[in-house]
């Protein structure tokens, strides 16, 4: 009794006035409801089969037989794509009908990607670089979306989406200085090789923690809304972060506040080894939009036609309507998870040899090009060639270069400095002095 | 008991109460045998859980902010949310239940103002609400969320701790979310139980990157909160819940700012040093007045406003004068921000120490509202 008056004190600070607009909005309710029966009745005799449920949380129908709903009320939703596996058109009024140098370019930055890929794991295995991730067998999905955007367009990325910062111009140098974490870094060297993040580009920095990035783009693409600047966010998440409790919150959010966003998710098959039926039980992730009442597509992520025609049109329809997309790209992970990772362990050297070999994204792509005659093999080993050049060059330089100077360990915690900062700054200084044979002081900027 | 063993210990020192001390210093369990022996300190409590636990102390009317209006702490920050939406088009206020005017009233009127577009309810979903608001302000505009209780800001710890404080740091200042302020009520409220009356602060101070903010009163209240809203660092502003109707105040009703990372001396002293935050100050003016009358002891009580960054300072200013530190805060005392702050003033003070640092805080592992940890130390004291 005591807690239960206790309760009502706590509420009582705030609770007259709910309960005032609250019995306010009932009473209206009770009235409509109360005119709507009358009419009724004025014209035929009560028929309870024409009733309505009135609760506020849903609109539907009334049943009279009991009935579950069935798990897989949405199921088998269909993977649009627009080239099949031979790089071949299936329905032309699909085709993008892209220019030669545009689709010329979408096939060097995917096949770049996969250069830097192959040289950057090398050298982790090396022990140049502590830590790598690979891009393999989705690069379709990187270059497809970043063309349908606007180079102004909010991006919120994962981890492996350096194709789409590739596509917007960031340069071999500052890839290679964010994996070495030299003093050209742009941030400073403080996160893990493959967490990029560029500000010029509008590409946001790669966080560890998985699945923060949605309620934060859904809160951004909000923001943006309000500026009336005709861009949208896009926002890229594995189907493994997609059961992070933040996945929820991203989609929910960004339909309810109605957020000009695109969810873009790479639908790889695991999360390192975890494969997606021990993920989720429905339809994988585009089963989840109706159920926040979100526009949903699932595609095919190793055409990347299909992934720019449906990103495109997304774009088009989030700016315009201001509502949120969502897109589950169906792709493959063909490397390991990481530089940490072993994938043999989990599943079978077939089953990669299966999409590496017969769906690779690139490969379909070259298909569509040599088709036209845009490509052939003397351009591709001179591309080869070319692009593993340029990737090593950038390596050397990169690795040439110093580290960040260590008193950078202490800025930006703050926008300012703060005393205690400033202590333990000067506390570390002083003890690099005393002990600086014992530190390799000279590999470091001062 | 605390505040009374280390008062009635530097009392000794003035011999005014030597016999009962000399008994407490010779027995370690002297606190609990002082607790347990008069009765005067049952009825004491019996009487006080029926009554306001506190006497709140108004600040003195501010003179150089412009016009003041009588308000509590509630439309205090009502009125520095007015002024935030009037000056700051990109600022938006949600979370839940803000649109109507929040459960706590703070945003009374403010979506009628300013439109639906700026004040908003959120989905029920804390992790959402400080997530949501961390792009908002990435992408440039002012993000003022609120979590209905600190209670219930765990969901978001993700949020604020490895997001919310770290994304200046972790982008080498490419991009930052220093335009959001998070606003939670906070501490007991008598009748909160177990999850309407924690202090959390303590979780939040572990993390560099933020500011944490707790003010003592309406006016306080208002220019701190317009500070944390300008600040370019992600804050966290705990209101006191006991005080949105209980403190009256004259409050300017211009905007004026109160600088963050400030401790304030509330009254000045030579004795000991007395450090609190949000309704604890009054707890801490009241036992001073009470240590100055029966005991003869003059206090200086530190009102420390911001916990993180905190202002060290001051405190250790006043340490080095008084050669004494008592702490005191609502929330348990295993990991609170006494210890910290306690650790600290030890290695910088350590030869001004004329006795232990006292920390006078909850001492159950559970916060279940704070009116017997006041009328313990109230009620030990006058014993
Ligand atoms: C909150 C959190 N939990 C766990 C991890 C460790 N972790 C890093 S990547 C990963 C798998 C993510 O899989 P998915 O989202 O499918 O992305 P993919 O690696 O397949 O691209 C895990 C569990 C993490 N980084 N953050
Ligand atoms: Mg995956």
């Amino acid at each position: 009794m005591a807690a239960v008056r206790n309760m009502q004190r706590l509420w009582g600070i705030g609770v007259g006035a709910i309960r005032r607009n609250a019995a306010l909005k009932t009473s209206k309710i009770l009235q409509q409801r109360a005119f709507r029966i009358n009419g009724a009745q004025c014209q035929q005799s009560f028929d309870s089969s024409m009733e309505k449920p009135q609760f506020p949380g849903a609109s539907a129908e009334f049943i009279d037989h009991l009935e579950f709903i069935q798990p897989n009320v949405i199921s088998g939703i269909p993977v649009y794509r627009v080239m099949d596996r031979r790089g071949q058109i299936i329905n032309p009024s699909e085709d993008p009908q892209l220019s030669k140098d545009t689709v010329l370019n979408f096939y060097q930055k995917m096949t770049l990607l996969n250069a830097m890929d192959r040289i950057l794991y090398e050298s982790q295995r090396q022990g140049r670089i502590s830590f790598y991730m690979t891009n393999y067998g989705e690069e379709g999905t990187h270059i497809g979306s970043a063309a349908a955007l606007d180079s102004n367009d909010l991006v919120f990325g994962q981890y492996r989406e350096a194709g789409v910062l590739m596509y917007r111009g960031f340069p071999l140098d500052l890839f290679m200085a964010q994996c070495y974490g030299n003093a050209d870094d742009l941030g400073k060297g403080r996160l893990m090789p493959v967490h990029y993040g560029c500000r010029d580009l509008n590409f946001v920095t790669i966080s560890s923690p998985l699945a923060t990035q949605l309620p934060q783009a859904a809160g951004a693409a909000y923001a943006i809304k309000r500026e009336n600047s005709n861009r949208v966010v896009i926002c890229y998440f594995g189907e493994g972060a997609a059961s992070e409790g933040d996945a929820h919150a991203g989609f929910n959010f960004s339909a309810t506040l109605e957020c000009p966003i695109i969810f873009f998710c790479r639908n790889n098959g695991y999360a390192i080894s975890t494969p997606t039926h021990e993920q989720y039980r429905g339809d994988g992730i585009a089963a989840r939009g109706p159920g926040y009442g979100m526009m949903s597509i699932r595609v095919d992520g190793n055409d990347v036609f299909a992934v720019y025609n449906a990103t495109k049109e997304a774009r088009r329809r989030a700016v315009a309507e201001n509502q949120p997309f969502l897109i589950e790209a169906m792709t493959y992970r063909i490397g390991h998870h990481s530089t940490s990772d072993d994938s043999s362990a989990y599943r079978s050297v077939d089953e990669v040899n299966y999409w590496d070999k017969q769906d690779h994204p690139i490969s379909r792509l070259r298909h569509y090009m040599t088709a036209r005659g845009w490509w052939g093999e003397d351009e591709e080993r001179a591309w080869r060639k070319q692009s593993r050049k340029l990737v090593l060059e950038a390596l050397e330089r990169a690795e040439k270069r110093l580290k960040p100077n260590p008193e950078l360990i202490f800025t930006d915690v703050y926008n300012e400095f703060t005393p205690d900062l400033a202590k333990q700054k000067e506390s570390m200084v002083r003890h690099l002095q005393q002990y600086k044979e014992h530190y390799p002081l000279d590999m470091y900027e001062k | 008991m605390a505040a009374a063993r280390l008062l009635l210990r530097s009392a000794a020192l003035k011999a005014s109460l030597s016999d009962v001390s000399a008994g407490v210093q010779s027995s370690t369990a002297g606190g609990s045998l002082l607790r347990l022996s008069p009765s005067c300190s049952l009825r004491l409590k019996t009487q006080k859980r029926h009554a306001t636990h506190f006497t709140f102390y108004p600040d003195p009317v501010p003179t150089n902010y412009g016009p003041t209006t009588k308000m509590n702490l509630f439309q205090s920050i009502t009125s520095a949310l007015d002024n935030t939406l009037a000056s700051d088009p990109t600022a938006v206020i949600f979370g839940e239940d803000v649109a109507f005017g929040g459960v706590f009233r703070c945003t009374v009127g403010l979506r009628d103002k300013y439109g639906k577009d700026r004040v908003f309810n959120t989905p029920l979903c804390e992790q959402g609400i400080v997530g949501f608001g961390i792009g908002v302000a990435v992408a440039g505009a002012t993000a003022i969320a609120e979590i209905q209780f600190a209670d219930y800001i765990f969901p978001a710890f993700d949020q604020i701790v490895n997001e919310a404080a770290k994304y200046r740091y972790r982008s080498g200042n490419h991009f930052d979310c220093g335009k959001m302020t998070i606003r939670a009520p906070w501490g007991c409220v008598g009748h909160g139980s177990l999850y309407h009356s924690q202090s959390p602060e303590a979780f939040f101070a572990h993390s560099a990157g933020l500011k944490v903010v707790v003010p003592r009163g309406p006016v306080q209240a208002k220019g701190l909160l317009l500070s944390c809203i300008a600040d370019e660092n992600p804050c966290i502003f705990f209101e006191p819940k006991i005080l949105y109707r209980a403190a009256v105040e004259q409050v300017p009703t211009d905007a004026y700012h109160i600088p963050l990372s400030q401790a304030d001396i509330v009254q000045e002293g030579s004795d000991l040093t007395m450090v609190a935050w949000g309704t604890q100050v009054h707890v801490l003016r009241e036992v001073a007045n009470m240590a100055q009358d029966k005991l003869g002891l003059s206090c200086e009580v530190i009102d420390l406003q911001t916990i993180l960054p905190w202002d060290k300072e001051t405190v250790c200013k006043s340490v080095v004068k008084t050669g004494r530190l008592l702490i005191s805060h609502e929330a348990p005392v295993t990991g609170g921000f006494a210890a910290e702050i306690t650790t600290a003033v030890q290695e910088e003070c350590f030869l001004n120490l004329e006795a232990p640092i006292t920390r006078v805080s909850n001492d159950q592992l559970l916060e279940s509202g704070n009116d017997e940890l006041i009328t313990d130390v109230v009620a030990t004291l006058v014993d």
